[in-house]
């Protein structure tokens, strides 16, 4: 088992013949991802990589198709349309990689794909990966090893880190999520830990977190009274300074709620293991496990 | 992107909120006309973006346009939580009888634009909230429908007993909520709402913040920019497409990605380093973005050692590599650098590396713990 994707995932790609597009397209389908179809409005008819069928629409490639996820690839000026646009067309699992979608924007996203019972993960994430089952996003699959260890992040390359530091010391991971760094996203970290907890081959969760928003302290809450697997959590930006943004929209300190001091805090209470730093990883689950 | 008092102000009169007269000025002599102009009491302020303008002096009242001047002329270049002031309010002295305050952000938990009322107004609304959360009231409205009247009226009740004065602020309310999508706001503030004593509610003070996100799709608010008012280091960093925020340490840091170059951050203090910045090169990267950022770390005085974290997904360690070479190469480097390379293409970006006679480590905690000893070294 995995959460979210697994070998019975059908992903169309929206934007699958742009520039990047069409290069994850190909490492997700040599990663042995169920690439079913792709959609660039105008280039319906086309065959991507001489197998795969393009669509206009994403309503056309899940009808043709039968896709049940779509990944999004689009620029960042028409990667709101094409959520609306995934959602509406039935989709179950919304994958967005674009980043600089404007906040505004996600306030009228996230209510329509909610309506439509949709899960959108990100937007501004790497996506998403079961290691040996199914990749949908950028996550270098290389890094990667199957086994049970869940790991969810609000980073892209600070998850790349940690899965690296899991997998050189052979442990491998059921799935793991970038749930993205903006301050309005589709899936959180409970929805995480709550699909963690009842997969059976989740042994542990890796939870890694970011000073900005109180997320993190309801992630704690939530483990406190409803996740019996051992959590080990991480918060980066120990060392920013107050009021600053740091790159992610989300990354801000505003009040003391979103420092990681009180993020750090918030976990040991809830008996979640804190990292110092992310060589910790190792180390703090082996104790716990 | 924050805007000023006066272009704030500007885009709320275009949406149709009452506010003050008040123009703006980049000389003591046109201030002084401004003043002649108005006749009276005016309020001289300075426009830069730092909070706390009035208790650095930056805001003066002048009974006469000479004095305006003068007010000017030690308000122009004065230097406010590090930014020099460049253009100076000239408005009316308002007479006042009340102050409150209406605000909108977009809050992460509700995942809505929040509306924030307090008959509490003219002071820090922060202060407020930790003091007398009582005297905040907040709504949280659903974009599809808008912010419907009756809700912005039963707020204006919160402010005012009567029910002229909480019709006109209901409907400043629901014109800031238009404002906010209109220019795509993540924050517009009117502080204070006044009343003036023939009972009339206008918008005294504004704060409005930008999402950068909206700039690309609005080219009228994008060149509100003044870029005189922020950071040079971080114009250069923008005009690049890379994340830089300076610190006060010494460790130059170079990352790909923004939760990894803060990890790196944390990872220099707990080796017992200081961080002299946080910089993304961000994801798809190329060998000039490399150029720019090692120029803007190396114009850094207090950096002593140069430290790269790069985990190559979408970014390239050859593209990394070449950067570094021909950046040492336009302007050969004073101080030790460390690099950590892995990940995509990682081979490659070494074998660039060692042939212009440099190390790459694949360690992140050995690539930190060496950069903050060279540094210390450096400095002993």
């Amino acid at each position: 088992m995995s959460i979210f994707i697994d070998k019975a995932t059908r992903l169309v790609v929206q934007g699958i013949t742009g520039r990047d597009g069409s290069f994850h397209a190909k490492q997700m389908m040599s990663y042995g991802t169920q690439v079913v179809s792709g959609v660039t409005p105008g280039k319906g008819g086309q065959l991507f990589e001489n197998v795969v069928p393009v669509f206009n629409t994403v309503a056309e490639a899940v009808r043709e198709t039968q896709a049940n996820t779509a990944v999004i690839y689009v620029p960042a000026a028409v990667a709101a349309s094409a959520i609306f646009e995934a959602a509406d067309a039935g989709i179950g699992l919304i994958v967005c990689i674009t980043e600089g979608i404007p906040v505004l924007d996600m306030t009228r996203v996230l209510p329509f794909v909610h309506e439509r019972g949709a899960r959108l993960v990100g937007p501004n994430c790497p996506g998403l990966i079961s290691p040996g089952k199914s990749k949908v996003g950028i996550i270098p699959g290389n890094i990667c090893k199957p086994g049970k260890i869940g790991v969810v992040s609000r980073s892209g390359t600070l998850t790349y880190e940690i899965i690296h530091q899991l997998s050189t010391h052979g442990l491998g991971q059921s799935t793991c999520v970038g749930i993205g760094g903006d301050p309005l996203i589709g899936t959180n970290f409970i929805h995480c830990l709550a699909g963690f907890e009842v997969d059976p081959e989740t042994a542990a969760i890796v939870m890694i977190g970011e000073i900005g928003g109180t997320d993190e302290q309801q992630a704690a809450e939530f483990t406190k009274s409803s996740v019996t697997k051992p959590v080990v959590g991480f918060i980066a930006g120990q060392t920013a300074p107050p009021g600053r943004r740091m790159g992610h929209a989300g990354a801000i300190i505003s009040g003391s709620s979103g420092t990681a001091a009180e993020k750090m805090a918030a976990f040991e209470q809830a008996g979640i293991s804190v990292m110092q730093r992310p060589a910790d990883v190792v180390p703090l689950l082996k104790e716990r496990m | 992107m924050n805007l000023h008092e006066y272009q704030a102000r500007d885009i709320l009169r275009r949406h149709g909120i009452p506010v003050p007269p008040g123009e703006v000025a980049s000389t003591p002599q046109e201030a002084r006309a401004l003043a002649e102009r108005f006749g009276g009491k005016v309020v001289v302020k300075a426009q830069v973006h730092a909070g706390g303008r009035g208790k650095a002096g930056g805001v003066k009242l002048a009974k006469t346009a000479a004095e305006a001047e003068t007010h000017a002329k030690a308000i122009l270049g004065m230097t406010i939580k590090g930014l020099t002031v460049q253009k100076v309010l000239i408005a009316p002295a308002a007479e006042i009888a009340s102050e409150s305050y209406v605000g909108i952000i977009v809050d992460r938990a509700s995942q809505r634009p929040v509306l924030m009322v307090s008959p509490a107004g003219g002071i820090d609304i922060e202060e407020v909230a930790a003091k007398t959360p009582e005297k905040i009231h907040r709504l949280a409205i659903d974009p599809r429908y808008g912010l419907l009247q009756h809700q912005a009226l039963t707020l204006g009740f919160k402010l005012y007993a009567d029910v002229k004065q909480a019709r006109a602020a209901a409907d400043i309310m629901q014109k800031l909520y238009a404002a906010v999508y209109g220019v795509g706001a993540s924050l517009a503030e009117i502080n204070p709402l006044v009343t003036t004593p023939d009972g009339s509610v206008q918008a005294l003070d504004a704060k409005i913040g930008i999402d950068d996100n909206e700039l690309e799709r609005r080219p009228d608010i994008a060149a509100l920019r003044d870029v005189s008012a922020e950071a040079p280091a971080e114009v250069a960093a923008r005009e690049a497409a890379l994340t830089f925020i300076k610190l006060d340490g010494y460790v130059g840091c170079c990352v790909n990605g923004a939760g990894l170059a803060m990890a790196t951050m944390d990872l220099v203090k707990y080796y017992g380093g200081e961080p002299a910045n946080f910089l993304d090169i961000g994801g798809s990267s190329n060998p000039q973005k490399v150029v720019a950022a090692l120029r803007i770390i190396t114009s850094d005085p207090n950096v002593r050692s140069i430290l790269f974290n790069i985990f190559g997904g979408i970014t390239r360690g050859d593209d990394v590599a070449n950067g570094i070479v021909q950046a040492t190469r336009e302007f050969p480097l004073k101080v030790p650098i460390v690099i950590r390379l892995t990940g995509t293409n990682e081979r490659e970006g070494i074998a660039i590396l060692e042939r212009a006679g440099f190390t790459a480590l694949s360690d992140m905690d050995e690539a930190v713990k060496q950069a903050v000893a060279k540094a210390k070294g450096k400095a002993a």
